[in-house]
């Protein structure tokens, strides 16, 4: 351990204790901590430092810790997943901070994301958005009957772009508007590049679109901040293809 | 779900009508450019053209125009008013990554457009604005007959330095508006790809330069004096 340097850092951390509670700024040191570890690991640190202390940890959502169930969710000063390209918050190390660093840490920020507590937010919309039509109900039988499908390998591939969505919800944080639509595009696209999604294709988009402005999300205005947010890299070509589809299903 | 209650449905109109104005506004350039003196009589025999097109044309074409311009305004402003709740509260720290001045302030500079539309009307349309150089009370002579000097008006209005200081800074807005606007028309109706959208971005920003750049050359070479009636 000696041959590592430590950091101190600041944090100013939005600590809120529920849904009703206005809310408001912390300020703690993080102690001890070095360039191996990752963001969720240092919050970690300054967890148990808080019940040492007798305090109430910094509550955060988090699960797989290795960037794909998309349940870790901050704004890390101003940006989504702290803003290094394609990585979520638990892949993000403190070698990209220094000594001394001020870090802002905030809950995604949404009309549609209600805050449930300090940097945890509802993202059960999302879900909604999924249930009302993120699915194929055809019978795609089994494994080898999905191989006697032939699909040419450009739209495979592009399928799977689309796929890579984990359902983060840092495009929501990201939209100055608090729109929906790299989320619900990226399964929008992913489900009508493939056979047995085409069938539904029109129902699916009219119901999800809808959904998605039920739920409080805004309208796009092309600002692509969702592309810059995402973790997954999930272009906003998928948003077109979407506005695409929705047209096409006015005529269908 | 209505079309016309969706979020894509009102994007959709937003970009048509917004699209359907950067047309006008190509077509109506290359109309005053005529003031240059390429066509033969210049913008007066060019307004004349134009005033001498059926009544009913004229009459369609202007409803029409004030409905896009109105289904613009409308949406525009139900859209901006929706997203503006979309974050309850702002970040602490801002850290824009891909949105620009042009793309956060289209209310703005399309309000301003807005504004400049009533006042260029009321100009040049009803010229009421300087009624003692109005076109329609000046005729000159052009070929064998007398028509309205538009010229003399455009020419009148722009030597003095608030009118033209009106319209530069109204194209200014309308640069700002398209370069942001003209792309998003794209994305909108989805005839964009992760290959064509560079291209377009900038594309769209060089139309709407262009479209600056023209519309302010007729004031500015007015006001220089390099333009004379
Ligand atoms: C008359 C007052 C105007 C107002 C209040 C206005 C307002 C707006 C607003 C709020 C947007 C949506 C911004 C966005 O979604 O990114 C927009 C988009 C647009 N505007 Fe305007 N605007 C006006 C005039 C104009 C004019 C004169 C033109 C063209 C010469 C124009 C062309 C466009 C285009 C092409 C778009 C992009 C459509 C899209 O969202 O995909 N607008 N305008
Ligand atoms: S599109 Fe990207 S940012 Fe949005 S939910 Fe999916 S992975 Fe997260
Ligand atoms: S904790 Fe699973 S993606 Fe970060």
């Amino acid at each position: 351990m000696s041959d590592h340097k430590t950091m101190t850092l600041t944090l100013i951390v939005w600590r809120q204790k529920s849904a009703n509670d206005p809310g408001k700024f912390e300020t703690y040191t993080a102690k001890n901590i070095t360039e191996h570890h990752s963001f969720l690991e240092m919050l970690d640190c300054v967890n148990e430092d808080l019940i040492h202390a007798d305090k109430d940890p910094i509550v955060f959502d988090h699960d797989c810790r290795e960037g794909i169930c998309g349940m870790c969710s901050q704004i890390i000063n101003g940006a989504a997943h702290g803003g290094q390209e394609r990585t979520t918050v638990c892949q993000l190390h403190m070698r990209k901070f220094k000594d001394g660093d001020t870090i802002y840490i905030e809950p995604w920020r949404a009309r549609a994301f209600p805050i449930i507590r300090d940097l945890i937010v509802d993202r059960s919309a999302l879900d909604k958005i999924i249930q009302s039509g993120g699915y194929t109900s055809c019978h795609t039988g089994g494994v080898a009957d999905g191989n006697a499908i032939l699909i040419p390998k450009a739209v495979a591939d592009e399928a799977m772009d689309a796929a890579q969505c984990i359902g983060c919800g840092a495009c929501v944080a990201g939209c100055p508007n608090g729109a929906a639509m790299l989320f619900t595009g990226a399964k929008v696209s992913q489900l009508a590049l493939l056979p047995q999604g085409k069938g539904e294709a029109s129902m699916r988009v009219k119901n999800m679109t809808k959904t998605m402005t039920e739920c409080g999300f805004g309208n796009c205005t092309n600002h692509y901040e969702c592309m810059a947010a995402c973790p997954k890299g999930i272009n906003v070509k998928f948003i077109a293809r979407m506005n695409r589809e929705f047209l096409k299903a006015q005529f269908a | 779900m209505q079309f016309t209650s969706s979020s894509i449905g009102r994007k959709i109109l937003m970009a048509i009508t917004g699209q359907a104005m950067v047309l006008f506004a190509v077509v109506h350039l290359l109309g005053n450019s005529s003031i240059f003196g390429w066509l033969n009589g210049g913008i007066n025999a060019y307004a004349e053209h134009l005033h001498s097109m059926p009544l009913p044309i004229i009459m369609g074409f202007r409803l029409v125009l004030l409905a896009i311009v109105c289904v613009h305004i409308w949406f525009g402003i139900q859209l901006t008013i929706e997203n503006r709740g979309g974050r309850p509260q702002e970040y602490a720290v801002k850290s824009t990554q891909k949105a620009t001045f042009a793309s956060e302030n289209m209310i703005w500079t399309g309000s301003l457009l807005a504004l400049f539309l009533v006042y260029h009307l009321a100009h040049f349309t009803f010229q009421v604005i300087n009624p003692e150089t109005a076109a329609l009370s000046n005729l000159v002579p052009l070929h064998d007959m007398m028509v309205p000097n538009v010229m003399g008006m455009v020419v009148a209005g722009f030597k003095n330095f608030f009118v033209s200081f009106i319209y530069a800074g109204a194209m200014v807005a309308l640069f700002l508006h398209l370069s942001h606007g003209i792309q998003s028309f794209f994305q909108t109706m989805g005839w964009s790809c992760d290959k064509s959208q560079p291209v377009i971005i900038k594309v769209g920003t060089l139309v709407a330069l262009g479209l600056f750049l023209g519309y302010v050359t007729i004031p500015l070479t007015i006001f220089a004096g390099i333009l004379k009636g």
